[in-house]
């Protein structure tokens, strides 16, 4: 059997990985990839509470379905973004991206 | 103390997503951490179906490693002028960031290890096939969470049309 | 008698009882059990591909007014293993520049990807690698990971035509998911279930009967994902210098090879479980034995029926692919899916065979529609491609003297 504690200390360190990543990487992608990260996290966070606490109740499955889509939307407008202005700045590095112009 | 087989592949998974996920924020190359990314992906599938949420962990598959890390990697390929990588990955003051990400890890684990319920076990479930019906009708049902669902799918097309949108070269 | 009708149950008890009989604990048997299992199908299925490479080669001869190989050993039956003795000595010939590691997994784990199909597949009532009540859609999860493989394939080849060959791939499979899921929805509905054991259960008439449209739609995408005529743009010798596996030689490139095969008949094995009753047919129950040679006839007939497209049709082209999903299959499938739906929840309480023939109705109605849209737009193409023919050659061109 596994405790409920294993589940959450792996979901807080991969959330905190996540968010080192999206801190200190420069591409743009890579911060966007640790945006990801972040997000498991939390549909694994959810999933273990609603395993261990309530399986009878709805709202976690229906809660991680939602985060599903919007991590899915999010990545989609990120990237294009991303690439919009990769085509006008040729740079992906966040920092490089600085002046509203142009 | 006995390691019973669930625990084994517990751990393996635990290890299989975290690993990863430092070889993603930490790699080099990018395609490297597009790649890594996809391993750790595999890892919360597995986590997910330890936790038997099978559906998620088929649809975690299927969304985010057949979709959205296919997205990433195009986007990496897209935006690569030469094949090599070079110069400094992190910024130069990751190690604050190392320092900060540690301070909120070890915040949340002794906020989490306070809480009564830390070491639960899991409850038994009576039907492995009930959670995803009874999902399915609360997706549909107005009394639970049909509006979520309608409005989540409208996110999609708006991120479906702004995507194109943004990404569009005019010939 | 039950190692004449159900033989695999027959042997799986024989070795539980073996390894009990050893002195092992219970989980650890039934681990080896597990590993057994699924060397034991992952080892049948690679040897299958040899005996399908000799059938698509004979096939093909015939097709095309030839005889197929018929040199080595009778009828050719051991041209493929002088085939696989040819490729496992060939060279292995890696890029400079070449990504090693990625270079390496990437025919891996395409083969890997099909393999992992096989694990759902109820081959007959007993026999099945595991009845995951997701089935259906892990199907399409693995298709995933083969997608990943190909893509890893093209980037690692440090070779321009080999990413824009898996591109133009990934973009082709990732377009064709969309009505193919949509497509497998249509199963899941009447059957009330994403486990392919207990779709093949509820068959009863076959789906293809309840649901013709969607299997349509399934078969068609499921072509499309494999890679095959009349959508093999991605590999065709003639096309972007053979696509993403060019820099690939020897035993690499035979894994793509039977992957690709492999995938083929996964495809008509899928199929065949989802809409066509499986294992089903009389007797299949008692003596499991037989649902398996009703599963082979069915595979078999689906499978030729894929060979037949292959050597019949042209190749589509990568814009005309793009159309055909994008402008026909999807919203097909989606209104065979809201169709089906629509009568299923009408009809609930009616008998059986009311619901039936009302879906069956239903279906012809759609595909009426179907083909009188397509009739007008094809028209409306024509003439619009007939009024620019029209038109002076400089207005046409934009180019005056």
């Amino acid at each position: 059997m596994i405790p409920l504690s294993w589940y959450l200390v792996a979901a807080a360190a991969l959330f905190c990985i996540g968010l080192f990543g999206v801190l200190a990487r420069r591409n743009a992608i890579a911060i966007l990839m640790g945006v990801e990260l972040m997000l498991n996290a939390v549909n694994i966070n959810l999933l273990a509470f609603w395993r261990y606490q309530d399986p009878q109740q709805t709202a976690g499955p229906a809660f991680v379905a939602i985060v599903f889509v919007t991590a899915a939307a999010e990545v989609a407008v990120g990237l294009a973004i991303i690439i919009s202005a990769y085509r006008r700045r040729s740079t992906v590095v966040a920092e490089e991206i600085d002046n509203l112009k142009g | 103390m006995q390691i019973t087989p669930i625990q084994l592949t517990f751990m393996l998974a635990a290890v299989i997503t975290l690993g990863s996920a430092l070889m993603v924020v930490s790699a080099r190359n990018i395609l490297h951490a597009a790649l890594w990314l996809v391993a750790s992906l595999f890892g919360v599938a597995m986590l997910f179906a330890l936790l038997q949420a099978n559906f998620f962990a088929v649809v975690q598959v299927v969304v985010y490693i057949g979709a959205i890390a296919i997205l990433v990697i195009f986007a990496v390929m897209l935006t690569r002028r030469v094949m090599q990588d070079s110069g400094p990955q992190v910024i130069r003051a990751w190690w604050l960031a190392a320092v900060l990400a540690a301070a909120v890890f070890a915040g949340l684990v002794v906020m989490l290890s306070s809480w009564r319920g830390f070491w639960n076990l899991p409850p038994t479930l009576a039907n492995p096939d009930a959670p995803l019906v009874q999902l399915g009708l609360a997706l549909v049902s107005p009394n639970a969470y049909v509006v979520p669902f309608e409005v989540s799918s409208v996110l999609l097309l708006a991120a479906l049309i702004g995507a194109i949108y943004v990404a569009f070269q005019r010939k | 008698m039950t190692w004449l009708s159900d033989p695999i149950t027959f042997i799986t008890q024989w070795l539980q009882h073996l390894l009990a009989g050893w002195g092992l604990s219970p989980g650890l048997v039934q681990f080896l059990m597990d590993f057994i299992g699924a060397g034991a199908l992952a080892t049948g299925a690679m040897l299958f591909v040899i005996f399908l490479i000799w059938y698509e080669r004979k096939i093909a001869g015939r097709f095309q007014d030839r005889l197929g190989p018929n040199r080595v050993g009778p009828w050719g039956l051991i041209q493929p293993i002088a085939d696989m003795l040819k490729i496992f000595t060939k060279e292995y010939i890696t890029p400079d520049g070449a990504d090693k590691f990625v270079y390496n997994l990437a025919p891996i784990l395409m083969v890997a990807s099909v393999l992992l199909m096989w694990a759902v597949i109820p081959f007959a009532v007993t026999i099945y690698g595991v009845d995951l009540n997701v089935g259906a859609l892990y199907v399409i999860a693995v298709g995933a990971l083969g997608e990943l493989a190909i893509i890893m394939a093209g980037w690692a080849s440090n070779n321009k035509y080999a990413l824009l060959g898996a591109f133009r791939v990934v973009a082709q499979l990732i377009s064709y998911e969309v009505p193919m899921v949509l497509a497998l929805l249509v199963p899941v509905l009447l059957s009330q279930s994403m486990g392919i054991n207990t779709i093949v259960k509820a068959q009863q008439p076959w789906f293809i009967v309840t649901a013709p449209l969607a299997a349509l739609v399934f078969f068609i995408c499921s072509i499309a994902e494999v890679g095959r005529a009349p959508f093999d743009l991605i590999e065709a010798e003639s096309e972007i210098v053979a696509g993403f596996n060019i820099e690939y030689s020897g035993l690499k490139f035979g894994m793509f090879f039977v992957g690709e095969f492999l995938h083929a008949f996964t495809s008509a094995l899928i199929f065949a479980a989802l809409f066509l009753g499986g294992w089903q047919g009389p007797g299949a129950v008692q003596y499991p034995i037989l649902g398996f040679v009703y599963f082979a006839i069915k595979t078999g007939a689906v499978y030729f029926l894929t060979l037949t497209l292959r050597f019949s049709v042209p190749r589509y082209r990568i814009d005309q692919m793009m159309a055909i999903n994008w402008k026909l299959l999807t919203p097909l499938s989606m209104a065979v899916l809201i169709v089906t739906a629509v009568i299923e929840k009408l009809l609930q309480s009616s008998p059986a065979a009311v619901t039936d023939l009302a879906l069956f109705i239903a279906n012809l109605v759609v595909f009426v529609i179907t083909l009188e849209l397509m009739r007008r737009y094809a028209g409306r193409q024509r003439r619009q491609e007939n009024q620019k023919a029209a038109e002076p050659l400089v207005q046409q061109t934009g180019i005056s003297a």
